[in-house]
């Protein structure tokens, strides 16, 4: 197990230093830095000429990927274009917002439909089963920033209408939040809505593969040979059939984290939440190359974990997959 | 962690891919042939056909698709004023039926209605651009990796897995930032980009089972060439869960035009979109809740219909799926 | 003659589905003795599971359905027993083998794993440590090698034949009173089917069970069985000891399955197989079902109109065959003595 790990381990960082010369390369084709620079209002020749010197703007582009290369490891991603900003700090803190977000949002997301699903297979053609099925045909076919709106102009009017405050609908904290518990509080009622808006998605889509695979496990033959040994049915369903069941969902989640993290970029747009996908969208408004590089690079990391997590959680659930 | 699709033992969804649905297998006698003394032959199409019908949600969702595709090709006949017709004496008004302002006015006067239908007409254009690009890019793509193997194979495949882990929308909006400039059509291309490798991954399916078929063998052995075997032997086989894949493409498609021109990054105003109206829309506050909810209940309505109908199409073309009494 | 350890009398069974009802099997009557080997031949389709797993309570009820019938078993009908006396009973006293060892085996769960719960789940005090040891006995029984370390692999790691005698090692593992093995051999390499025939033989001297043995593989039933059921389109045609069935068969389906075998010790040119299809379970034909395909009914009415009832032969009335002209058979020596009858 231990060499998997590290062979994985080696692949993975193979994979982001593609990933990198990719990105680089791919954000070159399509923008320049040098070109942003000259759109700025009020920078002469002269002061574009002598940013690109101090930044090593006019390099041939190994040397460019050289250097930033370099900044990501020593320097935190280096500075933007213009401004001399340290990108690192913003990109964390938002960073961190989006964690707590997708998180939650996803374990809520897996608790709800794995129920949600094992039940309607066992429940195969009841109410359940039909309305758990409307929902999702539903919830999949909802984009998810209109979902988000919707909320906000519901909680907004409940607002309006009841003078009570159920819900926030935008940013993550209130002006003065406190501390302690009352932080605490304060941000998960912010972040309800949000860890709705994405969860809702994930629980159409999960939902209907867990009861497709649990109707598919309680067909199988090794489920009637347990029935056949004379185990109860309770066992038959928890201890055969949903362990089994259970193993390509984890797939199914790993490869969904890119949407996932599509997910929040809506989200935290709407809800003005101060993550990730804000930071990327007003990054690429602004047009700077350096902080958009930077996120992709922070997202491909986040890609590769949560895959490496899936493959172990995989190998541990599956033994025939062990032995690689 | 590319391996990881090919390892599960079931299809694994992607965003262009169907879910599972329902699978299930019958539990009893062998129903193979009438009685013995007289079989009917039908043909493989008709008995999709039969099957397709038998679901009341497919049918009922063809014909909204039909109305809205209707209603895409000619606004002009259906919408009661232009879409950029201003009227500055009613603006941002709720919906009425005073002047048919069926869905209100926005911030300009104009008739909500009207602008929603040719939202309509502009998001369902690009989603038949993205399905019809992809599929055929997808297609290709799949066949030939599907059909050689191998080396071939191998690289695609790993293409294939590239693209599915990376986040979809980050990249797409990158890309139309700096390549879509708004127009439709540049939209339907981008998204087009990334939206074949679900199909692809179906098509390489089908082909590898199809290519130790026999018929490939003699069609092989009476000499035919590569590209002839694959279109004209082993695509046919194919074209169902093609199908499929496509419609629940075109019902991705228009989500993901929608979420792109809402972020400013796909269709730009003044051009109507749906996903540029709900955005619009978003600015002016949370009292004129018209503005949003008209353009986003017909995206819905329109990913749903295209949904069912991808489920009812699946039924009808791939039977062993089906979910028994 | 000892009782019957098992009864089945009049037992038909349908199925609710979209396209109709399926009459799995009807009045199937067989009874199986203390120690025998009960062959049960058919086609696909012609019901030869579905009585032995109804009885079981295997059968989901709808879509399944019992219409009439009883399974005796002791002083019990299986089929009215409460779930949780008939969960008992399974994998207990009455055990079942199936047809395809790989599916058939949790992929997550060791073997040992899989063979210990049977043993824990009928004897809920044993413990673990004593239920491993008996799990490495019964895995020695159906040989096994290596049993001590091939108890902790899993399913995928064994090769069919040997996860095959796993299952068989899971049947006996609780000494069961009737073992039912339901194609076993079926998806084994040809090479291997020998091996778990002496394999079942086995398991068959360490229990004492008596043995429901459903197949289509002629050469098994002749390998193992005592008596033969022959069922067609979900009734029984023809039930007889293995020799009388492979001798003098006396229902032209047991004819027509004899004269299609492959012969060594004869100069044949063509195979014989019966002409026609199997009917259709929704819609039989009237009649007897197999008259369609029939030969021997040459056309005559009473074929087309009435059903055949099981009528006994011969000394005893141990042979029985539903065939309206079943004496007429007898007459004609149709086929060249195929087993030899030791007496």
């Amino acid at each position: 197990m231990l060499t998997y790990v590290i062979r994985r381990l080696l692949y993975s960082t193979l994979v982001l230093f593609a990933a990198s010369v990719l990105v680089f390369w791919g954000m070159n084709l399509v923008t320049s830095p040098i070109g942003f620079l000259r759109m700025q209002p009020g920078y002469s020749e002269q002061t574009v000429q002598n940013i690109a010197d101090r930044k090593h703007l006019n390099d041939p582009i190994y040397e460019r990927y050289g250097y930033w290369v370099k900044d990501v490891f020593t320097n935190k991603f280096g500075t933007g274009t213009v401004s001399d900003l340290p990108i690192w700090p913003d990109l964390q803190r938002a960073m961190g917002h989006t964690l707590q977000l997708i998180i939650a949002a996803e374990l809520l997301a897996i608790l709800i439909a794995v129920f949600i699903g094992v039940y309607s297979a066992l429940r195969q053609y009841s109410v359940f089963d039909y309305t758990a099925t409307t929902f999702s045909f539903v919830g999949l076919a909802m984009p998810v920033f209109w979902l988000a709106l919707m909320l906000q102009v519901l909680f907004v009017n409940i607002y309006l209408w009841f003078d009570v405050r159920i819900f926030y609908v935008a940013s993550l904290n209130s002006v003065d939040p406190g501390t302690g518990i009352h932080f605490v509080l304060d941000r998960a009622q912010h972040l309800a809505l949000p860890i709705i808006v994405l969860a809702v998605a994930s629980i159409a889509q999960y939902s209907r593969f867990m009861r497709a695979s649990m109707l598919e496990v309680v067909n199988s033959d090794y489920v009637r040979t347990a029935r056949a040994k004379g185990l109860d049915e309770r066992k038959v369903t928890m201890r055969h059939a949903f362990r089994n069941a259970l193993i390509p969902l984890v797939t199914l989640i790993a490869l969904n984290f890119g949407a996932l993290l599509g997910g929040a970029v809506v989200t935290e747009t709407v809800f003005a939440l101060d993550g990730m996908g804000l930071y990327f969208i007003n990054a690429l408004n602004a047009g700077d190359p350096y902080p958009v590089m930077a996120f992709l690079m922070v997202t491909a990391v986040f890609v590769v974990v949560f895959n490496l997590i899936a493959d172990l959680a995989y190998g541990w659930l599956d033994p025939r997959v062990r032995l690689e | 962690m590319f391996a990881l699709s090919e390892r599960s033992a079931h299809p694994v969804p992607d965003p262009f891919t169907p879910a599972v649905t329902a699978g299930g297998a019958v539990s009893g006698a062998d129903l193979s042939h009438q009685s013995g003394l007289e079989l009917k032959a039908r043909s493989q199409w008709t008995y999709a056909r039969i099957r397709f019908f038998r679901h009341k949600l497919a049918v009922a969702s063809l014909i909204v698709l039909i109305i809205a595709t209707f209603i895409a090709m000619f606004p002009g006949l259906v919408a009661p004023y232009a879409f950029d017709e201003f009227d500055f004496e009613h603006i941002v008004e709720g919906p009425t039926l005073e002047g048919w302002h069926l869905f209100g006015t926005d911030q300009l006067g104009r008739d909500y209605l009207s602008r929603v239908i040719y939202g309509l007409q502009t998001s369902l254009w690009v989603a038949f651009l993205v399905a019809s690009i992809a599929t055929v890019l997808g297609t290709i793509v799949g066949a030939v990796a599907g059909y050689y193997g191998g080396v071939v194979d191998n690289l695609l495949m790993r293409l294939v897995d590239l693209i599915l882990v990376v986040p979809f929308l980050a990249v797409l909006l990158v890309l139309s930032a700096y390549l879509g400039q708004g127009k439709p059509w540049r939209v339907g291309v981008i998204v087009a980009l990334l939206a074949w490798v679900g199909l692809a991954r179906i098509v390489r399916g089908t082909f590898l089972s199809l290519r130790e078929k026999e018929f490939v063998e003699a069609a092989k052995a009476a000499g035919a060439g590569d590209m002839r075997i694959m279109f004209r032997h082993m695509l046919p086989s194919t074209v169902g869960p093609i199908v499929v894949t496509m419609t629940l493409l075109i019902a991705a498609a228009i989500l993901l035009e929608a979420a792109l021109s809402f972020l400013g990054f796909g269709v730009q105003p003044p051009t109507p979109a749906l996903g540029v109206l709900i955005g619009d829309g978003a600015s002016e506050g949370f009292s004129s809740w018209w503005l949003v909810t008209f353009p986003g209940i017909v995206i819905v309505t329109l990913a749903l219909a295209v949904n069912f109908i991808g489920d009812g199409l699946r039924d009808a073309l791939d039977p062993q799926q089906r979910v028994r009494a | 003659m000892p009782d019957p350890v098992l009864s089945i009398d009049e037992l038909t069974v349908e199925f609710e589905t979209e396209d109709g009802i399926v009459h799995a099997v009807t009045d199937v009557t067989y009874d199986l003795f203390p120690g025998e080997t009960l062959g049960i031949v058919g086609e696909s389709g012609s019901g030869k599971s579905v009585s032995v797993m109804t009885m079981l309570g295997l059968i989901p009820q709808p879509p399944g359905r019992v219409v009439r019938g009883e399974a005796r078993y002791g002083e019990r009908d299986l089929l009215k027993l409460p779930k949780k006396e008939l969960r008992n009973i399974r994998g207990g006293e009455i055990a079942m083998i199936f047809q395809d060892p790989m599916t058939s085996l949790n992929p997550v769960f060791t073997i040992g794993d899989q063979i210990s719960e049977a043993i824990e789940t009928h004897n809920p005090d044993i413990g673990d440590k004593a239920a491993k040891k008996r799990t490495i006995e019964l895995l020695e029984v159906v040989g096994v090698p290596f049993a001590e370390r091939r108890v902790n692999q899993y399913p995928h790691e064994f090769s069919g034949g040997m996860r095959q005698r796993a299952m068989i090692a899971m049947a006996i593992a609780n000494e069961p009173r009737i073992l039912i093995a339901d194609e076993p051999t079926t998806a084994l390499d040809v090479t291997i089917q020998a091996q778990i025939v002496e394999v079942m033989k086995a398991a068959q001297d360490e229990t004492h069970a008596a043995t429901i043995l459903i197949t289509h593989d002629l050469g098994l039933i002749a390998e193992l069985a005592d008596r033969v059921v022959v069922m067609y389109a979900g009734r029984v045609v023809e039930l007889a000891g293995v020799y009388e069935i492979f001798n003098s068969p006396r229902h032209p389906y047991t004819v027509g399955l004899m004269n299609s075998l492959a012969r060594l010790d004869a100069d044949l040119e063509w195979l014989d197989p019966i002409p026609g299809q199997p009917p259709s379970m929704i819609s039989p034909p009237p009649g007897c079902a197999f008259h369609p395909r029939c030969v021997h009914s040459q056309g005559r009415a009473i074929c087309r109109t009435d059903i055949p009832e099981l009528r006994p032969f011969g000394e005893g009335g141990k042979h029985v065959s539903a065939c309206h002209f079943a004496e007429e058979l007898a007459a004609k020596h149709v086929v060249g003595a195929l087993v030899e009858d030791p007496s």
